[in-house]
């Protein structure tokens, strides 16, 4: 069995070299016997058709095994050839994986996906990335190298010899290079290569690297080495020590990183939160329906981009801002003047309300969108990761969300001090007789305070559109975090509010990997009570007369 | 005051002939209790299977009704408040006199209705997987049992085609059936020579959103260079953000993949899949499955709910086949009454959607197919695997000690959810 495919590897190796460097356009027939193989009944044998197909050496095979790795290989039901057919519409435009041309369209019924699992998947990545080891792309040539890492087939190894002594890009060169320490330390020989392969390996910080040398570098199950050679064995075991401490020191950056992050979050749901209650001194237990409304705006201009101007639509968010702030800050402005405006002074009456008025928002989102979830897309610069070689993944909707709250904050800071209506606000927060007798319009001031937090939350909903649900709950579970930042941070002050955001988010996330989420955030609530007992004005209290009364 | 009294009699006497009034109109038609919540964190599941119980009425009313009588929704709305569970459940059998409910969605709703309508019994239909550990005489339960979905995905993921896991994660929401399924899949893990080293258990809060720590945890557990799987039994809104940090960690299916037994087409329905293909989930039913029948489930289920996007999903399945069983079972005991009914519906048959035939056991469990589907990036289920017939369900794990000597059978001489022996067998 083994031999089999031992054998089977070699011929592939021996027909992709001569593919690559002759590019013989011979063997037509047997490309189309191999393509047509792909129709396989089960999975091993689809696999075995694959090999088969990449033994060809056929330039054209890299084109029929990319569209069967995307769903794009078909069998025609009537006469069971197999096809390359693109989505269009309604129905299947088709081309012929042998002569490259089109053919008719077919509808949905007319064909029968090739389907492949995993396994298979996996499988494809390894073929494929050998195929294009040689490729004119850089990009194909560095994703190349790590799937060849990845499969780690000792059969490559000759043309990733090539590949290497050809390659000039300093970056792709490094990946190749660990491709082929990792496939001769693994399935090589000689021992003093073997130990060299290590100590390369070990100048890696990447938990792939970590993966593969923790493969050798345990015992088995009966207590002996799973390597049998000794000093390969104490190669592979100080390659990986080292690689693991330097790993541990980046997952400790990677922990704050994802502290921030969610301090981040907190910091945008709490900020509006920061202007009603903090400021205003509203018990609005409605704020959560605001973010969850803003979410639902992002939702609405983005199905106006994506049925208007779907080229457009990396710069739906851009909409999506000012528009959740417009709507949320006018439903504000409603519920302060139909409601909260009567209720002043009355700090249960409110809570009741506006408890009531969440539970009516809800229901009339989930009574016009439906209980089911709404789909927010993520726009292209959202999306992915910057993925460092180390293990550490900085999410790009995270980053993002970092900095827009900041930014959020930031003008909120800006129109409190220097713009006269922050001026008004902060005279009638904190003397509204005299703010009155100097001609403010108090009640004025009021509503605009509250449509100004409103909005607030509002775009804060635009943000969590990116990472979370959008459906009618998304704001419960915001409500209770953004007092527990507000009440944390101190009430009334936007650095408080800020601090205390990033502390909190900070805070959980050193303590989730011991305690597990759910203690965590009991251990964090527990916290925060103790210290409102030590603390009752929060981190940052304000301090004079207006606290006072 | 004497006014007061005057009005309160009127009143009273006003609302009695009101209640007389329905009564009159309840003997003409059959009465239905819908109870799945239609506001609340469960709405977003609960209401499409409420939607589909009406789509079932509709038809069978078009058909002719049942027993010549026209069949009459009762709807109510739990609120995803499991003791409004327990309320409902007595107002719609002690005031609306109904004789059948098609309902709940979590376990933990189900349990807390199980003492009413054992004390009044009534007859509950429970549509969703769940972790088993129970039978009760008034309930049937068309859900998968953990052997119709659990173990054979873990077997999967342990066979060749499924990768070889030799680590495994079990990820769950914290309640009842991720902590009861997890404990059956760790003891059976255990079973196939997967030491507890190799097993990583979490559990998160409901509506969990930041899944940072955990997704790196589990690219961490991965890092030893044993091929490990993630289970996942994360339930309701949870999901979306994790799957989101899945895509945007880069964890790729072919590397690290996750098999979901609380995901289906309906929570796919608020993501982008491209970077998802591959990850599994394991049911009874997909809706991508080619099949006379479930075509022309999908047909009427996109005609009736008016909207062509609409996706089906295994819950809705069970609830069709709960439906169609108790008509049948009707039908042949020819009346409503819940002790009859229950007699006729053992050994019940009704087409599965994606083919075969479903059985309703007298443990109270079906047997049905067991699928595992990958996710494709139009948000639909590719099969890759499939039992090669139905797998009965099993109420008591055989994996658990202490219930695996317990037997669930309703019928004589066991009579009995829970029992070590029959209740009525000869000396």
């Amino acid at each position: 069995m083994f031999q089999k495919v031992f054998k089977a590897r070699w011929s592939l190796v021996m027909a992709l070299s001569a593919a690559l460097f002759l590019a013989t356009p011979a063997m037509a027939d047997d490309f189309a016997d191999a393509v047509q193989g792909l129709n396989a009944e089960g999975y091993a044998e689809k696999g075995q058709a694959i090999e088969a197909l990449a033994a060809v050496g056929d330039d054209r095979s890299v084109a029929v095994l990319g569209a069967l790795m995307e769903g794009n290989l078909f069998v025609r039901a009537a006469d069971g050839r197999v096809l390359i057919a693109r989505e269009s519409g309604s129905v299947y435009l088709m081309t012929d994986p042998v002569t490259g041309e089109a053919m008719d369209e077919a509808a949905e019924d007319a064909i029968e996906k090739i389907r492949i699992n995993n396994k298979l998947r996996g499988q494809l990545k390894g073929v494929l990335g050998a195929m294009t080891l040689m490729s004119s792309d850089a990009a194909k040539r560095l994703s190349a190298a790590d799937e060849v890492f990845k499969a780690g087939d000792p059969a490559i190894l000759p043309i990733l010899e090539r590949a290497l002594a050809r390659e000039d890009i300093a970056d792709v060169k490094t990946r190749l290079i660990r491709a082929r320490a990792a496939i001769v330390l693994e399935h090589g020989t000689d021992a003093p290569a073997r130990i060299e392969a290590a100590k390369v390996l070990s100048e890696f910080t990447d938990p792939d690297v970590v993966a593969l040398l923790g493969k050798l570098a345990f015992m088995d199950g009966q207590g002996q080495p799973v390597e049998q050679d000794a000093a390969v064995f104490n190669a592979v075991k100080d390659a990986h020590q080292s690689v693991e401490a330097k790993l541990a020191q980046w997952a400790m950056l990677g922990n704050v990183f994802q502290g921030v992050s969610l301090g981040s979050v907190l910091l945008l749901a709490a900020v509006g939160l920061a202007i009603t209650f903090g400021v205003m001194g509203v018990i609005n237990m409605a704020h959560g329906e605001m973010v969850m409304l803003g979410a639902y705006t992002t939702f609405m201009v983005q199905e106006v981009f994506r049925t208007h101007f779907p080229g457009a639509f990396d710069w739906s968010l851009a909409v999506a801002v000012p528009a959740a702030f417009l709507v949320t800050g006018a439903v504000g402005m409603v519920i302060e003047r139909g409601v909260i405006r009567h209720l002043y002074g009355r700090p249960l009456e409110t809570l009741l309300a506006t408890w009531g008025v969440s539970l009516i928002l809800q229901q009339v989102v989930r009574t016009i969108f439906g209980p089911t979830n709404q789909e927010v897309g993520n726009p292209s610069w959202m999306s992915g990761a910057i993925e460092t070689s180390t293990g550490l993944v900085l999410t790009y909707n995270r980053i993002w969300i970092i900095v827009f709250s900041l930014m959020v904050l930031g003008m909120l800071a800006l129109v409190a001090r220097k713009t006269l209506f922050g001026l008004q606000m902060r005279a009638v927060t904190q003397n509204r007789a005299m703010a009155s007798s100097m001609g403010i319009r108090s009640g004025w001031v009021d509503a605009l305070t509250f449509a100004l937090g409103s909005g607030i939350a509002g775009m804060a909903g635009v943000a969590l559109s990116q990472i979370d649900n959008v459906s009618p709950n998304l704001g419960q579970a915001y409500i209770i975090d953004s007092f527990m930042v507000v009440v944390f941070g101190g009430v009334g002050n936007l650095w408080g509010t800020l601090v205390g955001a990033f502390s909190l988010g900070i805070l959980n996330k050193f303590l989730e990997p011991y305690a597990g989420a759910v203690l965590g955030k009991i251990l964090v609530l527990v916290g925060i009570i103790l210290f409102i007992q030590k603390r009752p004005r929060g981190l940052f209290a304000l301090k004079g007369r207006a606290v006072e009364s | 005051m004497k006014t007061t009294f005057k009005t309160v009699v009127g009143a009273g006497v006003i609302a009695a002939s009101v209640l007389g009034a329905t009564a009159a109109q309840a003997a003409e038609t059959i009465k239905v209790g819908v109870l799945h919540s239609l506001s609340g964190t469960m709405a977003i599941s609960e209401t499409t299977l409420k939607d589909t119980v009406l789509m079932m009425i509709d038809e069978q009313n078009k058909k002719g009704g049942l027993l010549g009588k026209k069949l009459e929704a009762v709807v109510v709305d739990p609120a995803s408040n499991w003791p409004l569970f327990a309320e409902k459940t007595r107002e719609l059998i002690s005031k609306e006199n109904v004789n059948v409910i098609f309902g709940c969605w979590t376990s933990v709703s189900r349990k807390s209705v199980l003492p009413v309508v054992e004390e009044l019994n009534g007859m509950l239909f429970y549509p969703v997987q769940y972790e088993g550990e129970e039978s009760s005489r008034n309930v049937f339960y068309t859900g998968a049992a953990p052997n119709q979905q659990a173990i054979p995905a873990v077997d999967y993921l342990l066979s060749k085609d499924g990768g070889e896991a030799k680590r495994i994660v079990l990820l769950g929401t914290d309640y009842v059936y991720p902590r009861t399924t997890n404990k059956i899949l760790r003891s059976y893990l255990n079973a196939k020579g997967i030491a507890d080293a190799d097993i990583m258990e979490n559990y998160t809060p409901f509506g969990h959103s930041d899944w940072q720590t955990i997704v790196s945890d589990v690219k961490k557990f991965a890092s030893t260079g044993k091929k490990t799987a993630v289970v996942s039994t994360i339930n309701g809104d949870a999901n979306v953000p994790f799957y989101k940090e899945l895509a945007n960690q880069g964890i790729k299916a072919e590397d690290i993949p996750v098999v979901a037994f609380s995901v289906g087409e309906e929570e796919l329905a608020g993501l982008d899949t491209g970077p998802l293909v591959g990850h599994l989930a394991a049911w009874n039913y997909f809706m991508s499955v080619k099949a006379p029948e479930n075509d022309a489930f999908i047909k009427t289920w996109k005609a009736f709910i008016k909207d062509n996007k609409r996706v089906t999903n295994d819950p809705m399945e069970a609830t069709y086949i709960g439906f169609k069983m108790w008509v049948q079972a009707v039908e042949q005991a020819g009346t409503t009454d819940v002790d009859a009914v229950r007699q006729a519906m053992y050994g019940q048959k009704v087409p599965n959607l994606t083919g075969g035939m479903a059985v309703m056991n007298t443990n109270h469990h079906l047997s049905k197919p067991v699928l595992i589907g990958e996710i494709q990036d139009n948000g639909q289920f590719d099969i890759v695997w499939n039992t090669d017939g139905e797998v009965v369900g099993d109420a008591w794990s055989d994996f658990l000690p202490e219930s695996a000597k317990l037997t669930a059978d309703w019928t004589y001489p066991w009579v009995c959810g829970n029992c070590e022996k029959p209740k009525y067998a000869a000396k």
